[in-house]
């Protein structure tokens, strides 16, 4: 008999709802290296154009000057800045630096490493990221 | 008199008791295709807890509600099921707690499905005792004329671990389990670092060997859902980023 696993999948790994801020950035720190992916691939896409000529490359270069392109290049921003900011904070978590010492827990038993520290890193990353993305939207169609 | 007066307060507090609407998940994996819920009208007090909900559905409403209890104070980890889309255990959440004229029960993700609310913890356990939950040391308390001796800090070490009860909420709030079938999950991760922390232990390396494997801590990304969800305080986030530690030299 085959058995049900009844496991979430894609659907419950990437349903940011449940679990607070810790889960938010999970799954933007997925979406922004899933984000950051796609543009390298553009990105050796659009820069192996020249290859085909002077003309080609020039017209790849109109469509990052389009209010598209811009707006996707602001996304790239965001992504970025998130991604590496973000991921300093995971790296020095993964290390074990900054989450906490073990302690006996009581009750309302409040995780040590989902500290205050954790959870302003968290903030500063999305807002750090949306600073960058508004320089971007200033830079980009300012003049 | 007081005897009387009691009675009264307690039978005004009975008419006094609200009505919730408890969806319960029906599936039989013999014969059902899918789940189905059924919604059963319970009253509930403020002290009321969705397994008492559930058992009083059982008792008058519909015997054939599978449910697995034991202990009915978070203590034995029988009871865990999702409950309003979060794992928790059914004997340790209060009805009025959660603020809802509906209370959907669910059996817990990641796991295999008995029977309606009652998974199989098997693979969990299998991962538990593949972390070799006990003190290696050749040096034995009994044989010894010395019992291990260790200070209230290296108590605190790992003492927080070993308040697991292998209820397996963890690992049904963790988003590599909910994709990856072979990841070891927080639960045995969190207890191979128990083991590692115990200055009386001596198996650290036999373990750090066993988790640093494709499917193993590398795949936590510390999203922390297991630290929410435990209901002893056990921080499995926590224990698993300081195991990593030791891998990455952090720590020795």
């Amino acid at each position: 008999m085959k058995r049900n696993e009844n496991r979430e999948g894609i659907k419950g790994m990437a349903n940011p709802g449940r679990y607070g801020i810790e889960r938010v950035s999970y799954w933007l720190m997925r979406i922004t290296g899933l984000g950051l992916l796609a543009y390298l691939i553009g990105h050796i896409y659009e820069t192996s154009s020249i290859l085909n000529g002077k003309s080609v490359w020039d017209s790849m270069l109109q469509l990052t000057q389009t209010t598209q392109g811009h707006v996707i290049l602001t996304l790239v921003i965001g992504m970025c800045v998130f991604h590496t900011v973000n991921g300093i904070r995971l790296m020095l978590g993964h290390g074990g630096i900054g989450v906490g010492k073990p302690t006996r827990p009581d009750y309302p038993y409040i995780p040590n490493s989902q500290n205050m520290k954790n959870k302003l890193c968290i903030y500063a990353s999305i807002g750090v990221a949306a600073l960058a993305m508004m320089y971007g939207l200033s830079v980009l169609f300012g003049e | 008199m007081a005897n009387t007066q009691i009675a009264e307060e307690q039978s005004s507090s009975e008419v006094s008791s609200k009505t919730v609407t408890l969806k319960i998940a029906k599936f039989n994996p013999e014969h059902d295709s899918g789940t189905q819920f059924v919604d059963f009208k319970v009253q509930y007090e403020r002290w009321t807890t969705v397994l008492d909900a559930i058992l009083d559905v059982k008792e008058h409403l519909d015997h054939s509600v599978a449910v697995r209890y034991s202990c009915r104070q978070a203590s034995c980890g029988s009871c865990g099921m999702k409950i309003n889309g979060r794992p928790r255990l059914a004997c340790f959440t209060k009805i009025s707690e959660l603020d809802s004229d509906v209370i959907t029960v669910e059996p817990m993700n990641n796991y295999p499905i008995v029977r309606d609310l009652v998974v199989d913890l098997e693979g969990m356990f299998d991962t538990h005792k593949k972390m070799k939950p006990f003190i290696i040391n050749e040096d034995s308390e009994i044989t010894n004329t010395k019992e291990f001796l260790q200070t209230p800090e290296q108590i605190e070490e790992y003492i927080q671990f070993a308040n697991c009860i292998k209820c397996g909420l963890c690992n049904s709030a963790c988003p590599t389990m909910a994709t990856d079938s072979s990841f070891l999950g927080p639960q045995a991760l969190t207890q191979a670092y128990r083991y590692v922390a115990d200055n009386r232990d001596k198996g650290k390396n036999e373990r750090l060997k066993i988790i640093d494997e494709s499917h193993g801590i590398w795949r936590c990304h510390f999203a922390g859902s297991c630290s929410q969800v435990c209901p002893k305080g056990v921080d499995p986030a926590m224990g698993i980023q300081l195991l990593r530690g030791y891998l990455l030299g952090f720590r020795k």
